[in-house]
């Protein structure tokens, strides 16, 4: 089997995913987790992808939105916020 | 100090003997702007028959994705202290066992960086704090953490487990629902700040069938406590009360859901291989009944109240389980569950919604549970399924 992939390479790829919906479509973490299980297969797992996620969220890089459901967006003013 | 605004329509809630919401932001009002800025939100909300609140959107603190609750007026040039006016959820201990000194630091704390108001408590169990402003929630956040609080759970994520006073004060306990609270707590942060779900998961631990967090109906994961062997029957009591009054035949036997109880007028009988454990009879009569010896809890799946489907009660999924710290063969269960929900579900989708999606059947297959007659909510109602003569059970 392959080698693992780094928790930075997901993120990266990630963050790909997250700015290219953005304003489109509205990712979850599983919609992310998904997303890299198609590109990576079995060389990606679900504590990488959990990694991966906190790292974005921790450099503020991406945040969590709540609109009925969490999603991780680009950072970015709402239309709600006054 | 600024006038408070005119509220004849608030003011109708402050009459009558019980204590009043309005009265109490009224109190708040006298040296909070934002309070007084709520008070005339209100106030034209209720004239108009609109809500005037902004949900959901940005808000937080570094690092986490639950735990505050974005709201903004859509009226911020009328009521501009309002203009944000964010709840934020923190993680009550379990049982809601505090010190007052504890309870002063936390009002000091919104006082100093919210509106002042809270709710004690939230439907999920957090302690509520109401009102405050972007730039003031990693304060508060930090400040909280400095006197040992942390936020809890909101959106698509693990929310704060919580638990009934259990062991601490309740004689009925069947197991220590306050340490099970506390160590799903502590073991699933990651799951509690980080949502990474469909939607959210609940979990709510109750000592006995009495249920007092009402975890059957609100809880996606409902721990229950219960026994398997005998009641315990002290029946010089059961005598005694007997002798002072109590109808026993028409109080107790006629209510028990099992039919398993007989009252001669002297002695009392119980049949426990069917009885319910629904605690009837140990409630009418608490000093001559207890709960057996062999302790331990039913786990139960998919309860939640109506948002974007109705409600629906929770199903028994381990009939009997011991409750033994560090609980790994329960956390490995609901890690399981949640690796196929996180897979499977849909979005907003609840777990109870997701099983009767997939049927119980395949939820169990897929989670490596082999069915037992205790998951059977209620007996076949289709008609159009025949037995020949001759099969069996
Ligand atoms: S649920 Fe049972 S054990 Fe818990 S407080 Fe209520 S009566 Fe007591
Ligand atoms: S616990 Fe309920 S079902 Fe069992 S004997 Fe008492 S009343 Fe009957």
């Amino acid at each position: 089997m392959a080698d693992k992939v780094s928790v930075d390479e997901v993120a990266e790829a990630m963050y790909k995913q997250v700015a290219s919906a953005q304003g489109v479509k509205k990712l979850k973490p599983g919609d992310l987790n998904k997303m890299m299980a198609e590109i990576y297969g079995d060389r990606v797992d679900r504590d990488t992808c959990k990694l991966a996620i906190r790292k974005l969220i921790e450099s503020s890089r991406c945040v969590y939105t709540y609109f009925g459901g969490s999603y991780i967006e680009l950072p970015h003013r709402e239309s709600a916020e006054n | 100090m600024a006038e408070l605004p005119k509220t004849p329509l608030l003011d109708e809630l402050e009459k009558g003997p019980w204590p009043s919401f309005v009265t109490e932001i009224k109190e708040a009002a006298k040296h909070k702007a934002s309070s007084r800025d709520l008070l005339g939100l209100l106030e034209r909300s209720y004239r108009e028959r609109l809500g005037h609140w902004k949900h959901g959107g940005i808000v937080g603190v570094l690092g986490y994705g639950g735990g505050v609750i974005g709201r903004y007026t859509d009226l911020p040039q009328d009521f501009p202290a309002i203009s944000h006016f964010h709840t934020m959820r923190i993680n009550q201990p379990p049982g809601w066992f505090y010190t007052s000194k504890a309870l002063r630091q936390i009002c000091d704390i919104w006082e100093e960086h919210g509106s002042g108001l809270t709710n004690m408590h939230g439907s999920t169990g957090d302690i509520i704090l109401l009102g405050t402003t972007t730039p003031e929630l990693e304060p508060t956040f930090q400040a909280l953490c400095a006197v040992g609080f942390d936020l809890g759970g909101s959106g698509s994520d693990m929310r704060t487990p919580s638990s009934c006073v259990g062991p601490a004060r309740c004689e009925w306990a069947c197991y220590d629902t306050l340490g099970l609270a506390h160590d799903l707590t502590i073991t699933f942060q990651d799951e509690l700040h980080r949502p990474m779900f469909p939607y959210k998961f609940k979990f709510k631990c109750s000592g006995c069938p009495n249920d007092c967090v009402a975890a059957v109906a609100r809880a996606d994961m409902s721990i229950i406590g219960t026994w398997r062997d005998d009641i315990k029957v002290d029946h010089a009591k059961v005598k005694e009360y007997a002798d002072k009054g109590l109808d026993i035949e028409r109080t107790v036997i006629r209510n028990c859901p099992g039919k398993c109880m007989e009252w001669d007028g002297a002695t009392l009988a119980i049949d426990n291989s069917a009885c319910r454990k629904c605690m009837h009879c140990i409630n009418v009569m608490p000093k001559a009944l207890r709960p057996g010896d062999d302790r331990g809890a039913t786990i139960l799946i998919g309860s939640k109240a109506p948002i974007v489907e109705g409600a629906l009660l929770s199903s028994v999924l381990i009939p009997f389980w011991k409750p033994e710290p560090p609980y790994e063969d329960l956390k490995d269960l609901v890690r399981t569950i949640w690796d196929l929900w996180a897979e499977e579900g849909k979005n907003r989708e609840r777990v109870g919604e997701f099983i009767q999606r997939v049927g119980l059947g395949n939820f169990l297959s897929a989670i490596g549970l082999d069915p037992e007659a205790e998951m059977v909510a209620h007996p076949r109602e289709n008609p159009y399924i025949f037995y020949a003569v001759g099969d069996k059970e």
